[in-house]
């Protein structure tokens, strides 16, 4: 019984080092930024330089950050959405296995357009008020300067 | 009350669980020191630029020693000894008067007809012109050496010995007065002061990177270009130069902005040329502008000719690679995208990015090149690539046919005994058809750098060649 309970405590012992180490790591790679809604954090690991000097040039710049129009404004869907780029993008930056120039996927071009209409919902209450499939409608297929300054 | 062997049993299985946990634990201990270093590995190198092993200086030829400093940038550099091809071009030297023998005929007469290669990538630049029977089999002169070998030091040490001393003040006096010396010697004395192509040097200034321009003749040319009227809008230090007053010398190292530097550094020896006088000074022909008839304007005027068709005895102009010329008319210009932009986009290394010394063709690399600025699928930009390329092919094959028309009429006239000097009308024409579809044909891009661009020059060749079919009929007819 002895030598079992001494296992016990050894194995608590490391759960503990790697919990702390896991904290460790989680301070040091800033992991706390990742849940505030500071547009630095999204230029901690460097991809998105480019895309966050550009929004400091974009008209949006004195309007909106990142999360105003990446991210659902609902608490539970923001979070999720969040812990899915998170994951994504960790796992791309440390595996560096990701496409560049890194383009916005499907769902997150919905959501930058529910962010659109959010805003300026009584300016194009008569655009999006017609009955029928909305899908199409894209804002930044014609203002795609408004939030990262000119490309094309 | 259990048995001892049911108490063995538990006791095994409660280690094995004890093992297991063990393993675990100790597995996900090193998975996150792992992740540690790697998060540390990254934010050092974002903050790392570059280490400072060698000390460079202007004389510092060997890119290898550049290498020992910008290990990222070289291990690019080196990488443009690959061979690839594209649909229409690429860096594989096969014969281009074997791929489409119009050309023979279309150079008859010129060195071109023997051989005209395609070029390979700029690792090749020097051995394969010490290859090309142009050189083997027809006397040419040190001024091809300009662009085809890093040279400043030679064109120093010529200026030195031509009596140009080392003062600082001097220092760009000496260069001109050896570039000078150089052009006119035969081309094999010549090759004996250089052993490297391009090189870092003839693009950065070796003590502080920046980019720069170093070689005569675009130095002579742009500040040329910089007193014409032509508009440049898409070179918007010269515009400003030109608005202030044109005081003193256009001097792009001074004046242009860096983005302005990443094309210039490419026109050093993207251009059409010529090589002026008995001096055989190297030229580049923008005394009236870039257009390819401001430059056969040019060209009409000091009375230049490259060679003498064999069967029209036209006075006829060769375009070289008047890449930096059709690119200043097309669209990327205008928008400010630089050669470097796409033949040397950034690529990222882990947290640093550099721009890729790998040059070549974007269609290549349209991930990086493309995809940046255009947000569509790699292969929608490849064929929106191709729809250009295609129609510039199909339209150039046009004009060469009808080039090659009006050839027939002018020799088939000849032989008739109609005079050569009655068919001069036909030869200004051929003049002009010929220049205008090489220099869509010289110019490496099949239309991509000016589709619109291009398109006229083709239509222009093509309508030249029957006026010139034309001018043929009529001195038939003439009594």
């Amino acid at each position: 019984m002895a030598i079992a309970s001494g296992a016990a405590f050894g194995l608590v012992a490391l759960a503990g080092v790697v919990t702390g180490l896991s904290g460790y790591a989680f301070h040091y790679a800033k992991g706390t930024s990742y849940l505030s809604n500071d547009p630095r954090a999204c230029i901690n690991c460097h991809i998105m330089r480019e895309e966050f000097d550009g929004w400091e040039k974009g008209s949006h710049h004195a309007h909106a950050t990142c999360n105003d129009c990446h991210v659902p404004q609902a608490f539970f869907s923001k979070y999720f959405v969040k812990l899915e780029h998170g994951y994504r993008h960790s796992k791309g930056f440390t595996f560096q296995d990701f496409h560049e120039p890194i383009m916005i996927k499907p769902s997150s071009d919905r959501v930058v357009q529910q962010n659109c209409v959010r805003c300026h919902a009584s300016l194009v209450g008569e655009i999006t008020g017609h009955a029928g499939n909305n899908e199409s409608l894209r804002c930044i297929h014609c203002h795609d300067h408004v939030g990262h300054g000119a490309t094309r | 009350m259990t048995t001892p062997v049911v108490n063995a049993k538990h006791a095994r299985g409660r280690w094995i669980a004890y093992c297991a946990a063990f393993g675990i634990f100790a597995a996900a201990g090193v998975g996150v020191a792992m992740l540690v270093a790697n998060i540390s590995e990254r934010k050092h190198e974002a903050k790392s630029a570059g280490f400072k092993l060698v000390e460079l200086t202007e004389d510092t030829i060997d890119p290898a020693e550049w290498g020992k400093n910008f290990p990222r940038q070289y291990d690019s550099y080196k990488r443009t000894v690959d061979i690839e091809r594209t649909r229409h071009g690429g860096s594989d030297a096969f014969q281009k008067i074997d791929d489409d023998p119009r050309w023979r005929r279309i150079f008859a007469g010129y060195a071109f007809a023997v051989d005209y290669r395609e070029e390979r990538g700029h690792a090749y630049m020097l051995s394969d012109q010490d290859m090309t029977e142009r050189v083997t089999k027809f006397a040419q002169p040190g001024a091809c050496l300009h662009c085809h070998s890093s040279i400043l030091p030679a064109y120093r040490e010529a200026g030195r010995q031509a009596g140009i001393t080392d003062e600082p003040a001097r220092a760009q006096e000496q260069i001109m007065k050896g570039f000078e010396v150089v052009c006119a010697m035969p081309y094999a004395e010549a090759r004996k002061l250089v052993d490297h192509p391009v090189s870092c040097v003839d693009c950065h200034d070796p003590n502080s990177m920046q980019l720069r321009v170093t070689r005569p003749g675009f130095l002579n040319g742009i500040s040329q270009l910089a007193k014409s009227d032509a508009t440049l809008a898409h070179l918007p230090s010269i515009e400003r130069w030109r608005k202030e007053g044109r005081r003193g010398e256009y001097a792009p190292n001074a004046m242009a902005s860096r983005q302005e530097m990443r094309s210039f550094v490419c026109a050093q020896c993207h251009v059409e040329y010529y090589f002026k006088g008995p001096g055989k000074l190297l030229t580049y022909p923008w005394h009236r502008g870039l257009k390819a008839e401001q430059i056969e304007a040019y060209y009409d005027d000091v009375g230049h000719k490259d060679w003498v068709h064999a069967e029209s005895q036209t006075p006829a102009l060769k375009a070289q690679h008047p890449e930096f010329e059709m690119w200043s008319q097309g669209i990327h210009a205008r928008s400010g995208v630089a050669c470097a932009d796409c033949h040397m986009p950034y690529i990222r290394e882990g947290a640093i990015k550099i721009s890729d010394h790998h040059v070549r063709s974007p269609l290549l690399n349209v991930a990086r090149s493309c995809q940046v600025c255009h947000r569509y699928a790699e292969e929608e930009i490849q064929a929106r690539a191709a729809a250009i390329q295609d129609r510039t092919k199909s339209m150039m094959d046009r004009a060469e046919s009808a080039l090659l028309d009006l050839l027939t009429a002018m020799s088939s006239a000849m032989e008739q005994g109609v005079a050569t000097e009655s068919l001069a009308s036909a030869q200004h024409m051929h003049r002009k058809a010929q220049w205008r579809l090489d220099f869509v044909a010289a110019e490496n891009s099949m239309g991509f750098h000016a589709p619109q661009e291009t398109a006229r020059l083709l239509a222009e060749s093509i309508d030249y060649s029957r006026q010139g079919f034309a001018e043929v009929a009529r001195a038939r007819a003439a009594p």
